[in-house]
């Protein structure tokens, strides 16, 4: 061990759920760097909760192997940070923890889920933090609070040890408030783990290039339209104009499936959560179930009293998806969905090297603003598409409408996460000159 | 559409408890997402083979377990070693 | 009234470690909860990794049981929740199984050959082991242990028509399994049985969790009766779940909520699809059972009934070999006959009788040196100090010990007249025709010899001492 770290943030954000007043550290590229993780990752020997009351008091007996290799690397994991109950959310609204305000303005959400991880970055708590990205998770808070969240390619960083809400979508990933932190922070957690069956040895090894010149950059029709604040449409226009006066070509290209796109990823994620969330039931872990009644009987009554309403809804809403009779027309109609989004993104990605567009439709809500389910989830259209294609997509800050961020997402083609960091790095340098 | 009946169904397929007061809600919100889902009605092609990479193993190579501490070290209660769980019968 | 039974088996393979994490799968004689680790425990954030030698153990069995490959196989998720199944789903193989449509042939009631068809063979996880507590507690005790041992399931068709019949299917299965080096019938648990039976023109039962052999043929005959039964009274049978209880040989209706299940399968996120048909082609299938029983015949010559006995057991086939060359009749005899018998009744496994001990034997039986019934004895004394965990004595060391060897003519000669002079009434006898005397005075002097003579040549030297009244 190379030294001790402490750490005891003013969190008035409720940024974290578990902080680390004094954390170890060893030598390495990251030694003595304090690092924030999202409380979904295991960490053997703290507390991981997934801002449920479920496992308020878990505490894992293994490293995912994301930690493994930032205690390897000498990070110093100085805390778990707050997000959605089990990153089912938008806002880190659901959190059995309370609520994280947005660190620019604390009457605003930090978006979700991992909003923790992205307030802790903002308000200068760490430098980096590890968030996960289901269907924004990390992109959308980066917008929100204004720093740089990049969603992997799917399959490029191991998710042993996440505790999962929908596995065939969800990415851990870096957020920081600039684009080489987030380069130098993938970098270490991109690594061939053989415990995750669906990774490929593909390691990260880059250092981030600002020369764009000749890059394609595709900007689809869909994501400038309906829904989308019109501020927010112009504010990224002018980001990419920036990409062009950097020598970046603009083609238009399109997504025809993204209409089917939310309705698809909503029933693959909540289909996939009902089965993984089934598992906590208080017999091998989380609060103690009642032994006296029957099965169905107790773990009913636990899991109505310890899992949140938004976690009851979309493990309901998925139970349903995959029920008898109704599979078909859900479960079954989303997957050919999701494979025709994949093959827009192909058909796109011939003509261009990365697709930009807005990473939210919309700035920042207001704390409680968002109360109808349907509504929360209809934020999330122009972040669900990178998962289903399990492209990677970066988040990075191109500006603010009323005084808050707003994030230009860039999405490039599966394990070319290099592309989108040096786009992405391209125009931070450029802005910030 | 779904019914009141189906949503106390459903709860009881997920083994989540749900009280009389809160089915009218989940089912009020049940049907307003239910109707956004129709769009998938309209989605056009067939089930094709997973693509990506298949043959993924792992030799059949003893590792070494947890320590019976460590496996019932987060469970609520055991007794000799076992792990309590609700009655079956 | 035609009974029609299918079969669903879950075997246990005999991997080294779990279906889809590295932890032994050698676990009976351990403490509970001490072969688990966060992928069995299913403790949260933990993902599964495949076994490849539970790959290629069914696909080994799918090549035996001449199965068809599918190009592209899947694992896929069952849900439902049980405090033993610790994810609250099993992962398994639904709509894309490792193999389909199979066939495995065996002997009808009447001893005629026929078809039992396979429909799928398909890999699964064990669930871990419920212990319920005595005297009435109310809570339930689970060892996860058993969590992810690698099962393979086999499904039939619903060919067989009797309880007989499905017991014979099970064994010649077994039979096949152990020739392939993917099974051990012998550790407990490792075979686990769902019946569907019905009569014909009547509804289909289920019997669940038999979990031996016998047990098979015991549910399913107590199943008939039950049904046969129901429908002489005029009453209907009802389409459901039954369980079968092994202590006591019958099955009781398992609660209807139990039955109303709904799986929600869907394919596993967390695993890659599996391309193995053309692996199939690689593998060589060692020689299975039909094989061996009818090379056994030709090339050592032996009975059918003892080739079919000696080749119905892996280990007792090779056991056979190993001996087989001292003279393979004589051989046959001693091993699937006496041998048998003796382990039988010691309800010892023919791994503990070490083969040149019983070579031995057959050379002493072959040479004459000791008579058939001095070798019986010699067995027994080396079976029941294997049995009791002594070392075993060369078989010539204990004729010699015991003075077992065979007796030579003039050695008797004076029991022989010792025992003509005792018995006048027999000797009357003979010399009156009654042929019947002679076997008693040979049973005398065998009692006196502790049959080290030779029954037969005993005979000539009793009937010459009579014939020449040479008392």
């Amino acid at each position: 061990m190379a030294g001790t770290l402490n750490f005891s943030p003013d969190d008035r954000y409720n940024a974290f759920i578990t902080t680390c007043r004094e954390a170890p550290f060893c030598d390495g590229a990251l030694a003595g760097t304090a690092v924030a993780v999202k409380d979904n990752i295991s960490t053997a020997g703290i507390r991981t909760t997934c801002a449920s009351r479920i496992l308020e008091s878990y505490v894992p007996p293994y490293d995912a192997h994301v930690v493994g290799l930032l205690r390897e690397k000498g990070a110093a994991i100085v805390g778990k940070t707050n997000m959605d109950e089990f990153g089912m959310g938008t806002t880190t609204e659901t959190s059995a923890f309370g609520p994280v305000r947005n660190p620019v303005d604390p009457s605003r959400v930090p978006g979700g889920s991992s909003g923790g991880s992205a307030a802790a970055v903002a308000a200068g708590f760490v430098p980096m933090a590890l968030g996960t990205d289901t269907g924004g998770s990390i992109r959308c808070p980066a917008a929100f609070c204004g720093i740089v969240g990049l969603k992997p390619t799917y399959g490029r960083v191991s998710r042993y040890g996440l505790i999962a809400y929908a596995n065939s979508l969800e990415q851990i990933g870096p957020m920081a408030r600039t684009v080489e932190d987030v380069s130098r922070l993938m970098s270490v957690i991109a690594r061939y783990d053989p415990h995750d069956s669906t990774m490929l040895d593909r390691p990260y090894d880059h250092r981030p290039s600002a020369d764009i010149a000749g890059l394609r950059v595709g900007v689809p029709e869909e994501y400038f339209g309906e829904g989308v604040d019109p501020r927010v449409a112009e504010t990224v226009r002018d980001a990419i104009g920036v990409l062009e006066g950097l020598g970046a070509d603009t083609v238009p290209v399109s997504i025809p499936g993204m209409r089917h796109a939310l309705a698809a990823y909503y029933v693959i994620c909540t289909s996939e959560a009902s089965s993984n969330l089934a598992r906590f039931d208080g017999v091998r872990y989380g609060p103690a179930v009642d032994t006296k009644k029957t099965w169905h009987e107790a773990y009913q009554d636990l899991r109505q009293a310890k899992f949140g309403t938004e976690v009851r809804r979309r493990i309901m809403l998925g139970t349903f998806a995959l029920s008898a009779g109704y599979a078909g027309r859900y479960y079954a109609k989303a997957q050919v969905a999701r494979r025709n989004i994949k093959e827009d993104f192909e058909r796109a990605f011939r003509d261009a090297d990365v697709i930009a567009g807005p990473t939210m439709p919309t700035v920042a809500f207001r704390l409680g603003e968002k109360t109808d389910p349907l509504s929360m989830y209809l934020s999330d259209i122009l972040t669900v598409p990178a998962n289903l294609a399990g492209v990677p997509a970066i988040s990075v800050p191109c500006g603010r409408v009323d005084g808050l961020p707003v994030g230009l997402q860039l999405m490039g083609r599966q394990f070319e996460d290099e592309r989108v960091v040096d786009a992405a790095f391209a125009y931070e340098q450029e802005v910030r000159r | 559409m779904v019914t009141e009946s189906d949503i106390e169904h459903i709860a009881e397929l997920a083994d989540i408890g749900i009280s009389k007061d809160e089915v009218p809600e989940f089912t009020t919100q049940f049907n307003a997402i239910l109707d956004y889902f129709e769009v998938l009605d309209t989605v056009q092609g067939e089930s094709a083979p997973a693509d990506g990479i298949t043959n993924v193993f792992r030799e059949d190579e003893p590792r070494p377990c947890l320590p019976q501490e460590a496996a019932l070290v987060n469970a609520g209660s055991t007794e000799n070693g076992f792990i309590k769980a609700p009655r079956v019968m | 009234m035609k009974t029609i039974v299918g079969l669903e088996i879950h075997v246990q393979l005999s991997t080294a470690t779990k279906l889809f994490c590295g932890c032994s799968t050698d676990y009976r004689d351990d403490e509970p909860n001490t072969h688990c680790c966060p992928v069995c425990l299913g403790l949260p954030g933990a993902l599964p990794r495949l076994n490849q030698k539970a790959v290629e153990y069914g696909l080994r069995v799918a090549k035996a049981l001449d199965m068809e490959v599918p190009e592209e196989s899947e694992f896929a998720r069952k849900n439902y929740f049980y405090p033993d199944l610790p994810k609250a789903y099993q992962v398994t193989q639904y709509d894309k199984p490792l193999a389909i449509a199979g066939t495995v042939e065996i002997e009808d009631d009447e001893g005629h050959e026929k078809i039992v068809r396979i429909t799928r063979v398909h890999l699964e996880e064990d669930p871990g082991r419920l212990v319920h507590v005595a005297g009435g507690s109310k809570y339930s005790l689970v060892d996860y242990n058993r969590s992810g041992i690698p099962l393979l399931e086999i499904v039939t068709e619903p060919d067989m028509r009797s309880p007989q019949e499905a017991r014979r299917f099970l064994n010649k299965l077994r039979t096949i399994l152990e020739y392939l080096g993917v099974f051990d019938g012998d550790r407990e648990g490792s075979l686990r049985v769902d019946a569907n039976i019905s009569l014909e023109g009547s509804v289909r039962v289920e019997v669940k969790n038999i979990s031996s052999y016998k047990g098979v043929e015991k549910a399913l005959t107590f199943e008939v009766t039950r049904q046969k039964n129901l429908l002489r009274r005029g009453q209907t049978v009802t389409r459901e779940t039954r369980h079968f209880m092994e202590g006591r040989g019958i099955t009781t209706s398992a609660r209807s909520k139990e039955e109303e299940h709904d799986y929600r399968y869907f394919p596993e996120p967390d695993l890659r699809p599996l391309r193995v048909a053309g692996w199939v082609a690689e593998i060589d299938l060692p020689e299975l059972p039909v094989a061996r029983k009818n090379r056994f015949m030709e090339q050592y010559g032996i009975s059918l009934n003892h080739a079919r006995t000696l080749t119905g057991d892996p280990k007792l086939a090779d056991f056979y070999e190993r001996v087989a060359s001292v003279e393979p009749v004589l051989a046959a005899t001693w091993v699937a006959d006496t041998l048998l018998g003796e382990l039988n009744y010691r309800d010892m496994s023919i791994a503990a009788v070490p083969p040149d001990r019983i070579a031995e034997l057959l050379e002493l039986l072959k040479e004459e040196t000791i008579t058939d019934k001095a070798g019986v004895q010699v067995l027994r004394e080396m079976l029941d100090s294997c049995a009791a965990g002594k070392p075993c004595e060369m078989p010539a060391a204990i004729v010699e010990r015991e003075g077992l060897g065979k007796a030579t003519g003039g050695e008797f000669t004076p029991i022989v007249q010792a025992v003509i002079a005792a018995n006048p009434q027999a000797v009357e006898d003979y010399r009156t025709g009654k042929k019947g005397a002679l076997n008693f005075l040979v049973g005398q002097v065998m009692k006196e010899t502790r049959g080290r003579a030779d029954p037969r040549e005993l005979g000539r030297i009793v009937s010459g001492c009579l014939e020449t009244g040479g008392v």
